[in-house]
């Protein structure tokens, strides 16, 4: 338990081995072993852990390890310490675990990149960064993070830098998030300015005596923006979609282990702050639910692969925050994990996909037919769009159903209902994606494009991934009331809701499942309908949504939105700025200054004539003001002793 | 009086003394081991590695040697916290700059057995400075600390340049040692004594009987050793003399003779006071309320004039070993602001001080000799004597790790993070800020040149990172400028580069273990 630090430290070596010593001293080889192996030692490390955390009664399964002091400065007093909880032990275990297998995904697909160690000494840090923001005892080292996180999201998506779209992207990504981590910064002051210390232990203990119901308000939603912005949500969940720039495995990355899931992180770490503020926590379960609606609708019409499960994953990080703002801390939680193991599937397999053909291809409608060619990345993307479905036994099923079951009975049937049609929406766009690339006729040039399966090394992630996603669902199988991972986060989540304040339900849980079910099967159906049978609605049905479609094919026009809010007058203000403002103004003023320095100094250079004689005279110059400034100061304090001077 | 005929030195005097023996005892054996070694240059690493053990053994000896805390040799030399910090860093630049000399004093031609003897001895005389705890021993320190340099100044011998920068510090320094030494002589008759210790005991008295005197004393020490440290109006002579003197030489001239003054600084104008030992209280309280009202003033008039003119005139350097000079200038003015930080505030907030102050003294050497080692690169055989800003261009093309640490060592200087530069002026000036509204007016101003400083140190980092060397129309265009880094430079460039990086990850690990042996000791100064 007390090694749990060598978690931090393995990926954290490996992101340095290869990013100072990659190109030049260690061969490719090397550099493909240390990549994943850092991790793989890391996530040896998170089961070591976890089984120590077991063996323990479960009230004492807390553990803060203080490895060093960083900041002791006055009234602040910033440790790197970590904390060991089964909540972040959850987090350590998806970070490291799937990460791993993405690690090794990389080395058969990132193979041939001539930044192969740059690659992996980034994807190393990135997955130090994560851990660092999730094993964090408190909110500064945290921070630090989570800005890591959000540079190395940066540096990655943007890997292939010379392309100009991954530059945007990555530029898109960078300003975007830091939108909400200005909110974030602002709430983390206030807490310091009301508890004194970043600590978690100290601030979650004196939280409900010392906040007052609007503080605890205005804290967790500044925090709350910093998480929206993090995870994608509305409205900042522009930059999600562009950051398909990146190396698919980065994708990946991003949105089943690291980065993404961090706002979920957040608010679940917080939730002491967030029940002592109901305007925060509805606020919080709105955004959610409306966000999984929004993006979901996104993804019915998008054409290309990668972005239907951008929006997706969007889609999905809106549930969570539903069950976050409801207070099913758990359950989001599961369904966090649950994703984690689905999205690094489905994107790995979008992954070997884009591989098959050539590397570059993402347009759905230049796939189709290639379940011939590609027989088990076939196989396990449709495991994967099963599962995002909500089809059982797969372990989507479990934790979507968890999610919609509690905000029922928890009293939020609108929410409850919205995520229902969500999840039908979302059984359409995946089955649709589906049917698109593995069905059909061949739409790709046959030509000039030989399909072919992944190397091994690609493909052994991805049957692992789909085995989790096969059997993932057995952590929690509340219907016969078999709820281990519930179980094990319970001391993290003890605050649960009073089960008195259920409402009687309307409905029982047979129902609830049968009307998810029904969901999952009208989207699986009418995708079936559309894509595979090729059935075509009537010519005035069609027409009647051309402009529905027109308005989800272009994303409800929200970048442009935003480009006609931010961007053209902010390039306007910069251009007033440049121009007038800083050319004439503050460059005069800056060069004036520089000038002047430049002057002053150029003569008293002089000073330095080179003769022995001149400089003799500025010592005694000097000499002699000190002495006269002496003597001043002598005369005006020894008056009282009795004549000055000597 | 006649103290010195019945002189008897006791186990504890040999174990004071043990760091200042090893380092003298392995002078004398390279001075004798260079005897047995051909002439060329080329023969003289066994002095380099004879050299490196000596301070090598001196550190250890400095660190475990069993002095208790106190005042040895017939109250001559103390040993306390300070002193064996001190010792440290004095000996880390030795260490650092025997590494950076190897290679290049056998470039240059000028590899003599004599110049590492000299080296270890001036060495020697930097470690009684700041060991001393009386004011004859001081002036022999700082004698025995400033003649090696003089001689290893004009170490170019058939250079004009090199010969006219000994010179200049030879007059200059004779002038100032002069009335250093009639500083002593002002104090001596004023208190009837030159132990520290005793001065502050009889200052009361003897303030009371001439003040005249004691102000002029006073005022004289702090001209004496402000020209060792080159603060503004005595730094006339450092441009020229680092110019001319060979690189290797200016680097430890410019941390040792620095970081020498400034342990004199501390002896003598907080009366051998601070530190674990069993000094009088009295007697460091009777400096600190009667002559620092008047002493922290005039500091810090110095202090200001020495940041402003340092940090001004190095932006229209172009010439590297000037505008280091000037930058160690610079360098001083902040370690005065540190200076008057101990004299305006309470015991408390000196014990603070006193901390930053050393751990600038140590962060200063390491990073100035890095910068220096960069120079010691640049320099080619003879060709370019002096090498400019642009001569640095390329160096990141060739070596990128050299490049990366000079980067390191200039930004360390400039004092932004994640260095120990930056954690040295933020002690600094938060013992500034501490210690009253006079330190608050010089930690501003420190800020304001500080941002001066980051304009000419980045423009070094910019040639040696990113530019590329200009395609000379009459220079053959495939020969590029060599660089020179030996094994030796690596060694020390990189042992410097790691300790600014450990020291600004984590400073608290020195800074936090001074202030509290500080406190231990100030904590029974009891003002009134």
């Amino acid at each position: 338990m007390e090694l749990a630090w060598l978690g931090l430290l393995f990926p954290l070596l490996g992101a340095l081995l290869n990013g100072l010593l990659g190109r030049s001293v260690l061969s490719k080889r090397a550099v493909s072993g240390i990549g994943p192996g850092a991790v793989g030692l890391a996530f040896g490390v998170a089961v070591w852990v976890w089984l120590d955390l077991l063996k323990r009664p479960p009230e004492e399964r807390s553990v803060t390890l203080k490895l060093f002091d960083w900041i002791a400065v006055g009234g602040l007093d910033a440790p790197v310490s970590l904390l060991i909880d089964p909540l972040s032990v959850v987090m350590m275990l998806v970070v490291t675990g799937v990460g791993f297998l993405i690690h090794v995904y990389s080395v058969g697909y990132m193979g041939h990149d001539p930044d192969y160690p740059r690659y992996f000494a980034w994807l190393n840090l990135f997955t130090f960064s994560m851990l660092l923001l999730v094993m964090a005892d408190n909110f500064l080292l945290l921070f630090v993070g989570w800005e890591l996180v959000g540079l190395c999201s940066y540096l990655l998506i943007g890997f292939w830098f010379t392309r100009p779209s991954a530059a945007a992207a990555a530029k898109k990504a960078f300003i975007t998030t830091r939108v909400g981590d200005f909110g974030f910064m602002v709430g983390l002051l206030l807490i310091f300015a009301t508890f004194g210390t970043f600590s978690y232990g100290p601030i979650f203990e004196q939280a409900p005596q010392v906040l007052s119901p609007g503080l605890a308000t205005a804290i967790t939603l500044l925090l709350f923006a910093g998480a929206v912005g993090k995870s994608a949500q509305i409205p900042l969940h522009v930059w999600l979609p562009d950051a398909m720039e990146g190396p698919t495995p980065v994708s990946a990355l991003i949105h089943a282990a690291t980065m993404v899931t961090a706002g979920v992180y957040l608010v679940a770490r917080a939730h002491v702050l967030y029940e002592l503020a109901p305007v925060s926590m509805a606020v919080v379960a709105a955004v959610g639910v409306v966000t999984a609606f929004f993006a979901a609708t996104i993804a019915l019409v998008n054409p290309d692969i990668k972005r239907v499960l951008a929006y997706s994953t969007i889609s999905q990080l809106g549930y969570m925050f539903l069950a976050a703002g409801v207070g099913a801390y758990a359950a989001g939680l599961f369904h966090l994990t649950s994703h984690a193991f689905m999205k690094a599937l489905l994107f790995l397999a979008a992954g070997s996909v884009m591989h098959a053909l050539g590397g570059e291809e993402t347009d759905m409608r230049r796939m189709g037919g290639l379940n011939r060619h590609l027989p088990t990345t076939w196989k396990v993307f449709l495991i994967g769009a099963l599962a995002m479905s909500g089809v059982p036994p797969l372990v989507g099923f479990f934790s979507k159903e968890l999610i919609l079951e509690e905000a029922f009975v928890l009293g939020h049937a609108g929410f409850w209902l919205l995520g229902l049609i969500t999840a039908g929406l979302t059984a359409f766009y995946m089955l649709r994606a589906h049917f698109l690339t593995f069905h059909g006729a061949p739409r790709y040039d046959a030509k000039s494009v030989h399909p072919h399966e992944s190397p091994p090394v690609m493909l052994w992630p991805l049957r692992a991934l789909a085995a989790l996603t096969v059997v993932g669902g057995a952590l929690w199988l509340s219907i016969v009331d078999f709820a281990p991972f519930e179980r094990f986060l319970e001391p993290v989540f003890r605050a649960e809701p009073a089960m008195e304040a259920r409402p009687a339900l309307a409905l029982g849980k047979g129902a609830l499942i049968a009307l998810s079910l029904g969901a999952a099967a009208a989207g699986i159906g009418l995708a079936w309908l559309l894509y595979i049978k090729g059935w075509r609605p009537a010519a005035g049905l069609r027409r009647l949504g051309r402009p529905l479609y027109a308005l989800l094919d272009n994303k409800y026009y929200v970048d442009e939105l935003y480009y006609a809010l931010f961007v053209a007058p902010g390039r306007a203000l910069a251009e007033l700025l440049s121009g007038p403002v800083d050319r004439g103004l503050l460059d005069g003023l800056v060069n004036g200054v520089g000038r002047l320095v430049d002057r002053v100094g150029g003569a008293l250079r002089r000073v330095e004539s080179g003769y022995i004689r001149a400089y003799l005279d500025w010592v005694l110059v000097g000499t002699l003001i000190v002495l006269v400034l002496l003597y001043v100061y002598a005369w005006g304090w020894s008056w009282g002793w009795g004549g000055g001077g000597r | 009086m006649s103290v010195a005929l019945e002189f008897a030195l006791t186990a504890e005097d040999l174990w004071a003394m043990a760091p200042l023996l090893v380092v003298t005892g392995f002078a004398l054996f390279v001075l004798i081991l260079d005897l047995f070694l051909r002439p060329e240059p080329e023969r003289k690493g066994p002095l380099v590695w004879a050299s490196l053990v000596g301070v090598g053994a001196a550190l250890v000896a400095n660190a475990v040697a069993p002095a208790p805390s106190g005042t040895w040799v017939q109250g001559m030399l103390r040993v306390d916290l300070v002193s064996k910090f001190l010792n440290t860093v004095f000996l880390l630049g030795a260490g650092l700059a025997v590494l950076l000399s190897a290679g290049y004093v056998e470039r240059q031609g000028i590899a003599r057995g004599e110049y590492y003897c000299l080296l270890l001895f001036s060495t020697v005389g930097a470690m009684l400075m700041g060991m001393s705890a009386d004011l004859v021993l001081l002036f022999l320190g700082l004698e025995t600390l400033s003649i090696p340099l003089y001689i290893l100044a004009t170490f170019f011998k058939r250079r004009p340049a090199s010969q006219e920068a000994g010179l200049k510090y030879f007059l200059l320094g004779a002038f100032s040692s002069a009335l250093f030494l009639y500083g002593i002589a002002l104090v001596y008759g004023a208190t009837g004594t030159t132990q520290l210790a005793e001065v502050g005991a009889r200052l009361p008295e003897a303030l009371g009987r001439a003040p005249g005197l004691v102000y002029a004393g006073l005022g004289l020490l702090i001209v004496g050793l402000g020209f060792k440290a080159a603060a503004v109006p005595f730094h006339t002579w450092a441009p020229d003399v680092y110019e001319g003197a060979p690189t290797s030489v200016t680097a430890f001239m410019a941390v040792a003779a620095k970081a020498a003054a400034f342990a004199a600084f501390l002896r003598v104008l907080l009366g051998a006071g601070t530190g674990t030992g069993a000094v009088p209280s009295a007697s460091a309280s009777a400096w600190l309320s009667e002559l620092a009202t008047a002493w922290a003033p005039l500091i810090a008039l110095l202090a200001v004039l020495t940041m402003v003119l340092g940090n001004v005139v190095a932006v229209v350097q172009l010439n590297l070993k000037r505008l280091l000079a000037y930058s160690s200038i610079a360098h001083a003015g902040y370690l005065l602001i540190a200076l008057v930080a101990m004299g305006a505030g309470t015991p408390a907030t000196a014990a603070d001080a006193t901390a930053a102050l050393l751990f600038y003294l140590l962060v200063y050497t390491l990073m100035t000799l890095g910068a220096f080692g960069a120079v010691v690169v640049a320099e080619g055989e003879g060709r370019s004597e002096n090498p400019s800003l642009s001569d640095l261009a390329g160096l990141g093309a060739r070596h990128p790790w050299l490049a990366g640490m000079l980067a390191l060592f200039l930004v360390s200087l400039a004092g932004l993070p994640p260095t120990a530069g930056f954690f040295a002026k933020f002690y600094v000036f938060k013992a500034a800020i501490e210690s009253g509204p006079l330190g608050l007016a010089l930690a501003i101003v420190g800020v304001l040149t500080s941002v001066i400083s980051v304009y000419y140190y980045l423009r070094v980092a910019y040639y040696a990172v990113v530019a590329r060397p200009a395609a000379d129309a009459d220079a053959d265009a495939s020969a590029e400028r060599p660089f020179y880094a030996s094994g030796t430079v690596w060694v020390g460039l990189g042992v410097a580069a790691l300790l600014v990086l450990a020291l600004g990850l984590y400073p608290t690990w020195v800074v936090e273990s001074l202030v509290q042996g500080l406190s231990a000791a100030t904590a029974a100064w009891a003002l009134p």
